[in-house]
């Protein structure tokens, strides 16, 4: 199944080719990866989405911790949290069909970005499901171009994950 | 079909069977099938676990000759020698772990000579990827940095397809090391020989197309030069462009220079060439180079061992810089007219928009100026008739070549003496470590050179630091009898070390000079091999005479002058005109 | 202190008490070696490849435990260290190699010598950096000891560019290392080690497994005293061979693919296998799902990740293997498990480890049995890799740990000779051999030229039969016996090898009378000595586990059952 595993990471150059290097020697296979910096700014949170069994996943995070420049790894995959991915969908619109589209919009509460002669660009933001859903409720209309940033995650409530304790997986 | 006899039937079932089976290979057959199709004839290597299943193959394969080095690293540089002086891709094997990684230098090397070259490492099975298991090592991982591109293969389906792209990637374009990792299960499954007659690599095309703007513009700029320089480079000689070089040169009487990499691509025999240019280049290339206000960089890439001090490089010069490689262009010279192409393509379009032209540039102020230099600089070293001075060796193995054997090199001092001092007049002659500058690559890249030139002479110019890297090769010289030549210039020394710790660490010597050296006649005969101690300059030719007149292996161990620097030399970081011992 | 990066770092090499550094000299790491002329304390050895010296900075790691420190130039140099950094990598052996690097403005512009060492090296050390600012310099090689000779250890890379190293800064030595993402687990959990005890109070039939990491925790004291007060037997790990007597009469020396078959009958038979500092290797365990069947699995070790990794274990402890065992034997009673020891005595006796005839002619088994017995097993040994490595961790009774230098996990040919040259420099009053086959001596032969410049008296007994024998093997057995790219035809005479260099002497055995004293002559002449043994090519190493076969599937040497 998938997991989604939050990674807090020093700021420092090579720290991303040291994790993707990790996953593609173990043969651990990364869904989607997104990274950024946090309040700290000498420390980057990553968002790892990884498919596996548990055994395979609890593997991914002993080998993460032993990354010195890990500080902090937890699977949030059965916690409370909010997950979210943003895709921007260039997609065809002769100004005939673009009252459809501007009602999927609407429907997904999405937006529209950019608008040129024949084609819009559309925003969305939410969790995978919603995503794909707007993504295939658009394909009709004839997708040009799509870019997904991949899924961020938190977790519920006051706790926060990005506190310099270490947490065992 | 019960009519027919007993053994009749069984006869047909046998002859179905096999023709079923004939469809189907193993892995490791199917690896050999593509390397066959790709016309491999020799590979270099050394057996393992891992790739036992394709060594297996190779004992029933009558088609390629495998060369069983002493250490991986052997059968990597012996690859390349080849490929350098065939043009044709060199092909090596190790099996996992420490074979894998055994082959780092010499796919590394290859990586910044831009050398085609196929390297097939054994890997454990699928099942034990990723576990630490016994000699796995992250070798695509690990060569990432210094490859073209590399796989691991995880069906056996892929393979032939990966066989392919890889020869493709290897040999087009800027050519480069493909690394192909195969787990030991692979080479076992079976599937059908499908060999694809098209590729479809989605990042990965090669542009071929030349954009004429910018060959009028060169045109128009070397017309109108007054003080052109022609600086040649390796890709000149990976593209077979020579003759191209030569037609533009001679053309225009354009004075050419030339990087490590280029040497043999113009020839050192005629009037226009001013030999290398930069860190250990002529005085005259050099000052032509800082003068020039046209420099047209064929298949170069401006590296700092020719630049110096990039900020004063050629400053008054117009630079064209022709590459295959766009991300060459401009990297660390700004080029005014960029012209991304194959070198050869690019050259003949140029010289064609040339040819339509009557006017010819008038250089004559400009080439007597450098013949002046020419004159008033030579390459130039202190005769001896006590000691043996190293260029001596060099200028003697040119005349009793005739200038016209394979020379291999380490990389130190001996490699700049031969660059400088053995005249060349033909490409893929010169086999050398130009961006890695890998000592140890020499001995085993001649062998590489003299398989694929049987009968031709080859030498390794040698220091007595690089031959003992890869010595362990003498055996698989010997095992093949290969009558390579070995001029080892034997200052008991680091010398290109001790040079930098003489002129700038103020002769504060650390740890360059070597005692503890074998007796490297005695070590020749270890082998079988002949080997000769010359100790007088008297000596020095009846020696080469008698080693190139000889079928066998020599060792010629060469005592010379150990306080012999290799001048002239533009410290590093300095201007190009900043020049020690003019 | 006003320093450039280059003195500030050798100057922390003294305060870390470096004595030895093996390396090579070139163009980015001049600084480096000037400032090295200016040490008095530490002492560089100079290799003839840079392979030699990183495996030289760990067979003297092996031998002291403390980090060895090797040196090489930028491009080629650092290349070079590659298989030596992974095959300490595969090892957990503390190695700090410290490379030059072009400088800062021309990384990453394909100058001369420059290669992206970090990245190359990310899958093979526990840690590396890239120096980019001289002021990083002493937190960075602070870091690098304490990374390298902690938790599990391993080899860090400091990759240094010349023009940091050349930089003038004021230097203040770093007291602590603070490092958020790197705090080994050493206790390990209370809870867990009493329910060891637990299962040791039940077991009926225990085995006690030691690995790598008994040796590298300095336990072996304690296994020694565990072993004893439950009587259980003990088999090791070719990297544990060492860490508990091999005269003992619990041991039941190596297991696995070519272990003995007493060892592999009592995994496949104990009711409670303890492993310790070890990670259950393919070669120790071969099929994993038939491997130790009725056993509950006890894995103890300090690196988390190792456990469940190959073998689930039925009690996981993370933890510093010597504090594990010194917690677990303050709650352990005396145990006396007399019908397993029986059982193993009778195995014993039933299948020694065999070879043939040793009368009409030389058998390189006897011959390693013969040094055992004259060195009485206190020598430290160092092999390369093949069938002499094999029959060296068979044959020579190692009694003492810190004396077995090998290339465990990565399985390195050349690792014998230059790990031969630091163990020597390590303890230069032992009587150091490096037992090695044709293959693998030619593999680095040229450092018979750093151990004739340091003027070592290294034994080298070359088990030479002109081929490369365990891969002839593995096709004698696999393969229809369609030997493949395995015979070296274009061999040097050794002994004329050897004695081209000044001052070395070079033997010769070719006969089972040659043996004891060609070696006792070998033994005392305080030279470095090659002995060129003249053996056969038919020889096999036995026992052997066919492929995916369980441990007592084992193909035993034919007729040797008594």
């Amino acid at each position: 199944m998938k997991h989604t595993l939050t990674v807090l990471v020093e700021n420092k150059p090579g720290v991303l080719t040291r994790i993707a290097g990790l996953f593609a020697r173990r043969g651990y296979n990364i869904e989607s990866l997104a990274v950024g910096r946090t309040e700290n700014p000498a420390i980057s949170r990553m968002t790892i989405v990884v498919e596996g069994d548990d055994r395979v996943i609890e593997q991914v995070g002993k080998q993460l911790y032993k990354l010195i420049e890990v500080i902090k790894l937890t699977d949030i995959t059965n916690d409370e949290h909010v997950d979210r991915e943003m895709i921007l969908i260039k997609v065809n619109a002769d100004p005939a069909i673009r009252g459809e589209i501007m009602q999927i919009v609407e429907i997904f509460r999405a937006r529209i970005v950019d608008i040129g002669r024949n084609s819009l660009i559309i925003e969305a933001t939410g969790d995978e499901g919603k995503i794909n859903a707007i993504e295939s409720a658009l394909r009709p209309f004839g997708i040009k171009e799509v870019v997904r940033t991949g899924k961020i995650a938190m977790a519920r409530g006051a706790k926060s994950k990005n506190g310099r304790n270490q947490e065992a997986l | 079909m019960t009519s027919l006899p007993l053994k009749q039937r069984e006869k047909m079932l046998h002859e179905v069977s096999q023709e079923l089976h004939t469809n189907e290979f193993t892995g490791a057959e199917i690896l050999l099938k593509a390397l066959e199709a790709e016309g491999v004839k020799v590979i270099f290597g050394y057996p393992g676990g891992a790739v036992l299943p394709i060594y297996d193959a190779l004992y029933k394969n009558k088609n390629i000759t495998h060369i069983l080095t002493r250490h991986e690293q052997g059968a990597v540089h012996a690859a390349d020698g080849y490929a350098r002086s065939t043009g044709k891709p060199g092909v090596c094997i190790a099996t996992s772990g420490p074979g894998a990684t055994n082959l780092v230098t010499g796919i590394a090397n290859a990586y910044m000579d831009s050398i085609p070259l196929v390297a097939i490492t054994g890997q454990v099975a699928l099942a034990a990827l990723g576990r630490d298991s016994f000699q796995e090592a992250d070798i695509t991982g690990i060569t990432t940095p210094i490859t073209k591109y590399s796989y691991l293969v995880k069906d056996v389906k892929d393979l032939a397809r990966v066989v392919h792209e890889a020869f493709h990637i290897a040999t087009t374009g800027r050519p480069g090391p493909v690394l192909i990792d195969i787990p030991k299960d692979i080479t076992t499954k079976k599937a059908s020989f499908n060999y694809p007659p098209e590729l479809d690599l989605q990042g990965y095309r090669i542009n071929n197309v030349i954009n004429a703007t910018q060959i009028g513009k060169a045109a128009q700029a070397m017309l109108e030069a007054k003080q052109p320089l022609i600086f040649v480079g390796g890709g000149a000689v990976a593209s077979g462009a020579a003759e191209e070089v030569t037609s533009l040169a001679q053309m225009l009487s354009f004075p050419v220079t030339y990087s490590l990499m280029g040497k043999g691509a113009f020839t050192d025999n005629d009037e226009l060439c001013l030999g290398m240019v930069g860190m250990h280049g002529t005085v005259s290339a050099n000052y032509a180079m800082w003068e020039a206000d046209l420099v047209i960089g064929i298949g170069v890439r401006f590296d700092d061992r020719v630049t110096g001090d990039l900020s004063t490089f050629a400053k008054n010069a117009t630079v064209i810089h022709i590459d295959i490689d766009p991300a060459e262009l401009g990297k660390n010279v700004y080029a005014h007219i960029p012209i991304a192409g194959d070198v050869k393509q690019v050259l003949r379009e140029l010289l064609k928009v040339l040819k339509a032209k009557s006017v010819k540039p008038d250089l004559k102020p400009w080439l007597e100026k450098i013949a002046g230099w020419k004159k008033e600089f030579p390459l130039r070293y202190e005769k001896s008739d006590r000691l043996i001075k190293p260029q001596f060796v060099i200028q003697q193995i040119y005349e009793v070549t005739k200038g016209e054997a394979f020379i291999c090199t380490e990389v130190g001092q001996h490699q700049m003496w031969t660059a400088q001092y053995y005249a060349l007049s033909e490409p893929r002659r010169f086999i050398s470590s130009g961006g890695l500058g890998t000592m140890g690559f020499g001995l085993p890249a001649a062998m590489g050179v003299q398989i694929a030139h049987p009968d031709k002479i080859v030498f390794n110019i040698a220091g007595d630091g690089s031959i003992q890297m890869n010595s362990q090769e003498f055996a698989t010289i010997a095992q093949n009898k290969l009558p390579i030549n070995v001029a080892i210039l034997n200052n008991h020394n680091l010398g290109m070390v001790r040079q930098w710790q003489e002129l700038f660490f103020e002769e504060r010597y650390s740890h360059t000079n070597m005692s503890g050296q074998p007796d490297f006649v005695k070590l020749a005969e270890a082998y079988g091999l002949k080997g000769l101690r010359i100790t007088r300059p008297e000596d020095v030719r009846p020696a080469l005479e008698e080693a190139v007149a000889s079928p066998s292996c020599y060792i010629l161990d060469f005592h010379v002058d150990d306080t012999e620097n290799v001048f002239p030399m533009v410290p590093a970081g300095a201007s190009i005109n900043n020049i020690l011992g003019r | 202190m006003r320093l450039t990066g280059a003195q500030a770092l050798i100057k922390f090499l003294e305060e870390e008490n470096v004595k030895y550094i093996f390396g090579y000299p070139g163009g980015s790491v001049l600084a480096l070696y000037d400032a090295l002329l200016e040490s008095s304390k530490i002492t560089h050895v100079l290799v003839r490849q840079e392979q030699a010296a990183v495996h030289a900075a760990s067979g003297y790691a092996r031998v002291t435990g403390k980090p060895g420190v090797c040196i090489a130039t930028s491009g080629p140099g650092a290349t070079n260290l590659v298989t030596g950094l992974a095959t300490a990598y595969m090892d957990s052996i503390p190695v700090v190699a410290i490379t030059g690097q072009v400088s800062t403005d021309m990384v990453g512009t394909d100058a001369f010598q420059e290669v992206d060492i970090t990245g190359i090296t990310m899958p093979i050390t526990k840690h590396n950096y890239l120096v980019k600012n001289v002021d990083d310099l002493p937190v960075i090689i602070k870091e690098a000891f304490h990374i390298a000779s902690t938790g599990r250890p391993g080899p860090v890379l400091i990759d240094l560019p010349k023009n940091v190293a050349g930089k003038v800064f004021d230097y203040r030595p770093v007291a602590k290392v603070e490092l958020q993402g790197y705090k080994p687990t050493y206790k390990g959990h209370p809870a867990q080690i009493k329910n060891l005890a637990g299962l040791l109070a039940q077991a009926e039939r225990p085995l006690i497994c030691s690995g790598g990491g008994v040796i590298s925790s300095n336990a072996w004291e304690d296994l020694k005293e565990l072993a004893e007060k439950v009587n259980a037997p003990v088999t090791t790990t070719l990297m544990g061979l060492g860490s508990f007597p091999e005269d003992h009469p619990l041991s039941l020396g190596m297991l696995g693919l070519h272990g003995t078959p007493y060892a592999n009958y009592a995994v496949q038979n104990c009711d409670l296998l303890i492993g310790i500092g070890m990670r259950f290797d393919d070669r120790v365990t071969s099929a994993v799902n038939k491997f130790a069947p009725q056993a509950k699995v006890v894995h103890i070790d300090i690196d988390p990740a190792e456990i469940g990794k190959n073998v689930a274990a039925d009690l996981p402890i993370v933890g510093d293997v010597k504090f594990v065992l010194n917690e677990l034997l303050k709650r352990i009673n005396p145990r006396r498990n007399d019908a397993w020891l029986e059982q193993i005595r009778a195995w014993k006796k039933s299948h020694p480890l065999a070879y043939g005839d040793n009368q009409s002619s030389l058998r390189p088994q006897y011959i390693l049995q013969k040094l055992g017995e004259l060195t009485k097993g206190k020598a430290i040994v160092t092999t390369d890799v093949g069938q002499h490595q094999m029959w060296t961790a068979q044959y020579y009774n190692f009694t003492k740990p810190r004396s077995f230098i090998t290339s465990g996990g990565l399985g390195t040919m050349g690792y014998g000779l230059p790990a031969a040259v630091g163990a020597q420099l390590a303890s230069p009053d032992s009587l150091v051999v490096a037992v090695t086959g044709d293959g693998s001596f030619q593999m680095n032969m040229g450092e018979l030229g750093t151990a004739t410049e340091q003027k070592l008296p290294l034994k080298i007994l070359l088990l030479n039969n002109s081929h490369l024998c365990l891969v002839k093997q593995l096709q004698y057995f696999n393969s229809g016996k369609r030997y493949s790219g395995v015979c070296f035809t274009g061999n040097p005479d050794f002994v004329k090898l050897a004695t081209s260099y000044p001052g070395a002497v070079g033997l010769r055995i070719e006969k089972p009378e040659d043996v004891e004293p060609v070696l006792i002559e070998a033994l005392s002449n305080g030279k470095l000595t090659l002995i060129d043994c003249c053996i056969s090519d038919e020889e096999l190493v036995y026992p052997v586990v066919p492929n995916n076969g369980a441990l007592d599937e084992m193909i035993y040497y034919p007729g040797g059952e008594k």
